[in-house]
């Protein structure tokens, strides 16, 4: 993809947040709270479970296909940011070789096990952050931080990360196309150039970082982002928050997996 | 009344790099003038503008605005009283939403909630930017943004509006609609542009800015129709004075 692409992309999450189902129209501080509990859950599970983490999955589908997310959208970024997760638990089938199970004839030793936890874990907690801004907008998720308790400064922050980032994607972009319009056959488009290039953003960054400021100060900033309440916590916003609470309570306490796989080997005996 | 006057006394502002942007500006605009300043790049009109509400303070020199003179502790409340719109509407919209940014000033200046929304709406009605509202400002247009930063300064019901080249993104009906709006703005209004025609249409007076000084102070038509005197600091006639 080239730089415009990207840019364009980045953009999408924003506008699948702008729909208007059920999920998107619950207050967005259940969803904060709900998403919060199950990333704690999920990561909760000792290193070695597998089985147990599988009917997780149901609570990013079931978003997924209420709030009509497209579930490729949400599996290409997951794959995007993969690499960490990838790296982080790569050497476990190497160094841990203990032969934890008999899969097929084939040895499984206890690193591919931790291993696959480590990317369930992953997969599941990525997604649900990624369902949360989709279907609630980054603005929406700070506003519920806010209204939560978060200090001021730290929702400001994210706020402004938020809002800028676009604005320094734009400016990056044209400084590319500036630089590819005069740049042919290789030259100007070394290391050099893009040092240079880098410098000039931080420069302006600075720059423009001073005149939001004055902007800021202008319309009487006085430390904290001032947003208006406009949601309120109603029965269904509770009634989501609580039946997501007592699923994750029933699946972290209880092995389903192995329940489901009973009572199917008890219907086809 | 005095509250919507605006006074420079000899007025000195030199930028850490060294440049000095102004050298003795005096000028003094009283309750409900219109003025347009205009000048070369670099004249120093926007370091001007600046001045306005405290983002730069003189170096040496008065700025009085209303009865209060501009120092570090009355700049807050000057900034109640001053609305600036600066060059880069998105220097101005550091809002997530076009609601959130219109109703920032209000909210900041401790109005209700039902206040704020009524701000918001009527600002935004003001720029004809209504449906906007729930937008982020990164998918708006350049035009789209410019009426969203003027409905966001006017939804603090300034005494006096200060504006930075307030039509440059804008779309010749967007711009018409501007200076519809600021004509209809009566309190005092200090305007900073190139497009000299806006600032035949919008104001009585015109201030001449050249190398940090004024160069020239006095009714906009004289001023703008003096096809030497504008030459001379790197403008020329309002096509609208111009004979083809």
């Amino acid at each position: 993809m080239t730089f415009d692409e990207r840019y364009f992309d980045m953009g999408r999450l924003d506008r699948l947040s702008y729909g208007e189902t059920f999920v998107h129209r619950l207050d967005p501080r259940a969803k904060v709270l709900a998403t919060a509990l199950f990333i704690v859950t999920v990561v909760s599970f000792p290193p070695f479970e597998v089985a147990a983490l599988v009917p997780f999955f149901f609570y990013p589908v079931l978003l997924t296909t209420l709030g009509g997310i497209p579930a490729r959208f949400v599996l290409r970024k997951i794959l995007i940011v993969s690499p960490f997760a990838l790296f982080i638990g790569v050497f476990n089938p190497i160094l841990d070789t203990r032969t934890v199970a008999v899969v097929a004839g084939w040895p499984l030793s206890a690193g591919w096990l931790s291993f696959l936890s480590i990317l369930l874990k992953f997969v599941l907690t990525t997604g649900a952050a990624l369902l949360l801004v989709a279907t609630t907008s980054f603005p929406g998720v700070c506003h519920a931080l806010r209204r939560l308790g978060f200090p001021a400064l730290f929702v400001s922050q994210l706020l402004f990360l938020y809002r800028y980032l676009f604005v320094l994607m734009e400016e990056t972009m044209r400084i590319v196309r500036a630089r590819d319009l005069r740049s042919f056959g290789g030259r100007g488009t070394g290391a050099g150039v893009h040092a240079r290039l880098v410098g000039i953003l931080f420069l302006r960054t600075v720059d423009r970082a001073e005149r939001v400021y004055r902007a800021m100060l202008s319309r009487g900033f006085q430390g904290d982002v001032p947003m208006l309440k406009r949601f309120r916590m109603g029965r269904r916003d509770w009634a989501f928050l609580m039946t997501t609470a007592v699923f994750l309570g029933v699946f972290r306490a209880f092995p389903m997996t192995e329940g489901i796989g009973r009572l199917a080997a008890g219907w086809f005996r | 009344m005095s509250h919507h006057l605006v006074e420079f006394k000899d007025v000195f502002f030199r930028y850490p790099d060294g440049t000095e942007a102004l050298r003795g500006v005096s000028f003094r605009i009283t309750h409900g003038e219109s003025v347009g300043s205009v000048g070369a790049n670099g004249a120093g009109k926007s370091t001007l503008l600046l001045h306005l509400n405290g983002c730069l303070l003189p170096a040496s020199g008065t700025v009085t605005i209303g009865d209060l003179a501009l120092t570090v502790k009355s700049r807050r409340e000057i900034r109640k009283k001053v609305g600036v719109l600066f060059q880069n509407p998105d220097d101005q919209l550091f809002m997530p939403t076009v609601f959130d940014d219109v109703a920032f000033g209000p909210i900041n200046l401790g109005l209700e909630d039902a206040q704020v929304r009524e701000r918001v709406r009527r600002a935004l009605g003001l720029v004809n930017g209504l449906a906007l509202v729930d937008k982020p400002p990164h998918h708006l247009s350049a035009g789209q943004k410019s009426a969203v930063a003027i409905a966001a300064v006017m939804a603090m019901e300034p005494d006096i509006l200060a504006m930075d080249e307030p039509a440059a993104t804008l779309d010749p009906k967007s711009r018409r609609l501007l200076i519809e709006l600021l004509k209809g703005f009566h309190h005092s209004k200090l305007v900073a542009s190139h497009d000299l025609d806006l600032i035949l249409d919008v104001c009585r007076r015109c201030i001449v800015i050249g190398d940090g000084r004024v160069v020239a102070d006095g009714p906009a038509l004289e001023i703008l129709s003096d096809a030497s005197l504008l030459e001379a600091n790197n403008l020329e006639l309002p096509l609208s004075l111009q004979r083809r």
